[in-house]
C-alpha cells in the first residue's frame, strides 16, 4: 500500500521565539510598577499607592500588566502575573478605564433589534479612516508609522478573544470556536493571522517580535488594546468582549481591500498586502458568525448581556475613532 | 450565504471553488470582486440591491 504524504500543515520550523523586553514607563505609576517586576521574585512587590500622572501613565502601566498574562516578558518572573499588590494596580487601573468608557457610552441604541439592525448600526457609526486614508494617500512613511502601531494588537491578533471561550453557554461557545480556529490558521501555523502579520512587518523592513513598538504606540492604540484584554480577562465583561469582537469583525472586511489596495498602490511587499487581503474574506464570515452565532446565541441564552453586548460594539468603534482621528491629526491629514 | 466545512461552489463559467475555511460566506450580491466567495461589498450597495 502507498498512502501519499499530503499535509496542509507547515512545518513549524522557523517560527522564531522572540525577546521581549520592557517598555519604557511614561509616569511615575509605570516607574514604580516597572522597577517592581525588574526586582521580583528577589524582591517583594512592595505596596503602590503612587497615583497614575497622566492617561499615558495609567494606560501603559495597564498594558504592562495584562501582557503578563499572554507572552509576558523575558527579564520579569511568570509569577508575577498573580502577585496580590500588581493585581490590586491591575484592579484599580481597569476600574479608571471601563468607568471613563461607561461614562462616554450614549447608552443601547433605541428601537435596533441586535439581529437585524446590528450592521447598520454599525455602518451609521462612520468615523475617520485610516484605511481609505492608507487608500488613496497615505505616503510610505506614514504606513509604516501605523503598520508599528498596529503591531501592538495584530502581533496577538485574537488572543484577547480567546479568554471568553470558558464564559460563553454553548451555541455561543461552539461558534467563537470555529471563529478562532480560522484566527488560528485552521491547524496551520502559516496561516495564523499573527504570524501573517509578523511576516509582513518583517518584509516590510520592521521588526516582528511582539511590543516591539510600544514605545511609539500613542495613548489610543494603548486603550484600544488595553479595553479588549480587560474585556477578555473578565468574566463579568463576557458580554462586552463579543459585542467588540462583533463590531471589530463588521468593520474589517472592506477596509481591509482599502488597506491592501493603498500598500500594492505605495510597493509594499506581497507578504504585508496578503495579510490584509485575507482578512476581506475572512472577516465577511466572521462578522456574521460574531454577530449571529456568539452574540444572538449569548443574549438568548443569557438577556442581561445585550446591553453589555452594545457597550462593547460601542467601546470598540469609539476607541477606533479615536486612535483613527490621533494618527490623522499627527500627519496633518483631514480627520 | 454560510457554508460549514468542505464544499465546492461551481460558479456560472462551470469553474469549480473548493473551500478553504471552517465556514465560507459565498456572494450573494453579485457584486463581489473574490467570486464566488462574499468580500463585504454589499454593503455599499444601495438598500435594494442588497440580497
Amino acid at each position: 500500500m502507498e498512502v501519499a504524504r499530503c499535509s496542509r500543515h507547515g512545518s513549524a520550523e522557523g517560527y522564531l521565539e522572540y525577546v521581549t523586553t520592557l517598555p519604557k514607563p511614561r509616569g511615575p505609576l509605570g516607574v514604580a510598577v516597572l522597577n517592581a517586576l525588574a526586582d521580583a521574585p528577589t524582591r517583594e512587590v512592595p505596596r503602590i499607592d503612587v497615583a497614575p500622572e497622566s492617561p499615558d501613565d495609567a494606560a501603559l502601566t495597564l498594558w504592562v500588566l495584562h501582557e503578563l498574562s499572554y507572552g509576558g516578558f523575558d527579564e520579569v518572573d511568570d509569577d508575577a502575573e498573580s502577585d496580590p499588590e500588581l493585581m490590586r494596580v491591575r484592579r484599580r487601573l481597569e476600574r479608571d478605564l471601563e468607568a471613563d468608557l461607561r461614562r462616554r457610552w450614549p447608552g443601547v441604541p433605541e428601537g435596533v433589534e441586535l439581529g437585524t439592525g446590528f450592521f447598520d448600526w454599525v455602518a451609521d457609526q462612520d468615523g475617520p479612516s485610516l484605511a481609505r486614508f492608507v487608500q488613496a494617500q497615505a505616503t510610505e512613511d506614514q504606513v509604516l508609522d501605523l503598520l508599528r502601531v498596529r503591531s501592538v494588537y495584530h502581533l496577538k491578533e485574537a488572543d484577547p478573544t480567546t479568554w471568553v471561550i470558558p464564559r460563553l453557554p454553548t451555541a455561543a461557545k461552539a461558534a467563537l470556536v470555529e471563529l478562532q480556529y480560522d484566527e488560528y490558521g485552521v491547524g496551520d501555523p502559516a496561516r495564523l493571522h499573527s504570524h501573517l502579520f509578523a511576516r509582513g512587518l518583517e518584509a516590510s523592513g520592521l521588526r516582528p517580535e511582539p511590543g516591539a513598538y510600544v514605545d511609539e504606540a500613542p495613548l489610543e492604540i494603548l486603550e484600544q488594546n488595553n479595553a479588549l484584554s480587560m474585556f477578555g480577562l473578565r468574566r463579568r465583561l463576557r458580554g462586552a468582549a463579543v459585542g467588540h469582537l462583533a463590531a471589530f469583525e463588521a468593520t474589517s472586511s472592506l477596509p481591509s481591500r482599502r488597506m491592501a489596495q493603498g500598500l500594492e498602490r505605495l510597493g509594499f511587499p506581497a507578504e504585508m498586502v496578503s495579510y490584509y487581503t485575507e482578512h476581506v474574506e475572512a472577516d465577511a464570515v466572521h462578522e456574521q458568525v460574531a454577530l449571529r452565532d456568539i452574540c444572538v446565541s449569548l443574549v438568548a441564552a443569557e438577556p442581561a448581556q445585550e446591553p453589555e453586548v452594545w457597550f462593547g460594539a460601542w467601546a470598540c468603534l469609539d476607541l477606533e475613532n479615536r486612535t483613527a482621528t490621533r494618527l490623522l491629526s499627527a500627519w496633518g491629514a483631514a480627520a | 450565504m454560510l457554508l460549514r466545512g468542505d464544499h465546492v461552489v461551481r460558479d456560472d463559467d462551470g469553474v469549480e471553488h473548493r473551500t478553504t475555511r471552517p465556514v465560507s460566506a459565498v456572494c450573494r450580491c453579485g457584486k463581489s470582486a473574490s467570486k464566488p466567495w462574499c468580500d463585504g461589498t454589499h454593503k455599499v450597495l444601495p438598500a435594494k440591491l442588497r440580497p
